[in-house]
């Protein structure tokens, strides 16, 4: 099920790519359609970090994940690479767990 | 489109900025791979993703679903849906890079953030292209070779959570986001996407909840008016 799952996904993805090169750009200029397509990756962002720090299966938690993410915006806002924000909230989390 | 000529320090220049963007874009593949396998996939499936679906918010949001106990089948759904914006670029690029038969079939695979941002501003056809390809290219090689390195380093040093590593993944969703935040419209959306996320978890199967926020951005997207704003 998981290779079924990683296959279609992965074959899925690249036709999207490839879409994009070969359909007339006209059916983007259409403002709902372009409006809504410029919010899908933020919300669906949105709510991964929301599930991947305040949960846990079906319940909602508070733990080293929520300091993680807070460690994580310090740094942003510090305007640090991508690697040094992703392994200093990974340091952050496993510090506090250490404690 | 005609070949525009583009000055030879350009070129250089382009594929010079490309190549940083690369090594330090594809060099993240290693905290995908030690995420992947820490959220239940093995080795093979960890690098079978990099190769085939390349595009690192869907794979970091399929393993996602999966570390949260969803089905196989909801990551995959997530995946998609967060792959749509690589159709957005392709609609962007397409009159600029101007490929054709089996050169766009093979440019396709590589069509992704960062491609994008190094060659959207091109002014020619050809340094376009050059940005494109070098970045592309280049993020594809580290990006499976760091895959695979983290995914053996992540199966051997055992139990992910005493590095933090499942903290590791909203961090690195966040980063990925952050720079579009700094729009109003933006950051009220994901405010109100993980909010209606995170009241439905409780009640929804796994995986369900990123999808209702997807439909929340269709939603918003439908009914604002950007003359609102003033």
């Amino acid at each position: 099920m998981t290779w079924l799952a990683i296959l279609a996904a992965g074959v899925g993805c690249y036709l999207l790519k490839l879409a994009g090169l070969s359909v007339p750009a006209r059916v983007l200029r259409r403002p709902v359609v372009a409006r809504a397509a410029d919010l899908i990756p933020v919300a669906l962002l949105a709510a991964l970090i929301a599930i991947q720090v305040f949960t846990s299966g079906p319940d909602l938690v508070l733990d080293a994940r929520a300091a993680a993410l807070a460690v994580a915006v310090g740094l942003l806002l510090l305007r640090a690479p991508f690697l040094v924000v992703v392994f200093g909230a990974a340091a952050a989390a496993a510090l506090l767990r250490l404690l | 489109m005609t070949e525009p000529v583009t000055e030879p320090e350009d070129r250089r220049q382009i594929v010079r900025d490309s190549l940083g963007v690369g090594i330090a874009t594809g060099t993240y593949g290693m905290s995908f791979g030690a995420v992947s396998v820490a959220s239940g996939l093995d080795v093979a499936q960890t690098c079978v993703l990099s190769l085939l679906m390349f595009t690192g918010a869907s794979q970091f949001a399929m393993v996602g679903v999966l570390a949260s106990g969803g089905a196989p089948l909801s990551g995959a759904l997530t995946a998609l849906l967060l792959g749509t914006r690589n159709t957005l670029y392709g609609l962007r690029l397409a009159p600029l890079l101007d490929f054709t038969g089996r050169r766009r079939l093979a440019a396709a695979h590589l069509l992704i953030d960062e491609s994008t941002a190094m060659s959207v501003t091109r002014t020619t056809t050809s340094g376009a292209r050059t940005g494109f390809l070098t970045t592309g290219l280049s993020i594809f090689v580290l990006w499976n070779l760091f895959t695979l390195v983290g995914a053996v380093a992540g199966t051997a040093i055992g139990d992910p959570r005493t590095y933090g590593l499942d903290a590791a993944v909203g961090a690195a969703f966040l980063a990925l986001l952050w720079p579009r935040l700094r729009e109003r419209r933006n950051l009220l959306v994901g405010l109100l996407a993980a909010a209606v996320a995170l009241g439905v978890v409780p009640v929804t199967a796994a995986g369900v909840p990123v999808l209702v926020a997807g439909g929340v951005a269709v939603l918003v997207g439908a009914l604002w008016r950007p003359e609102v704003r003033r």
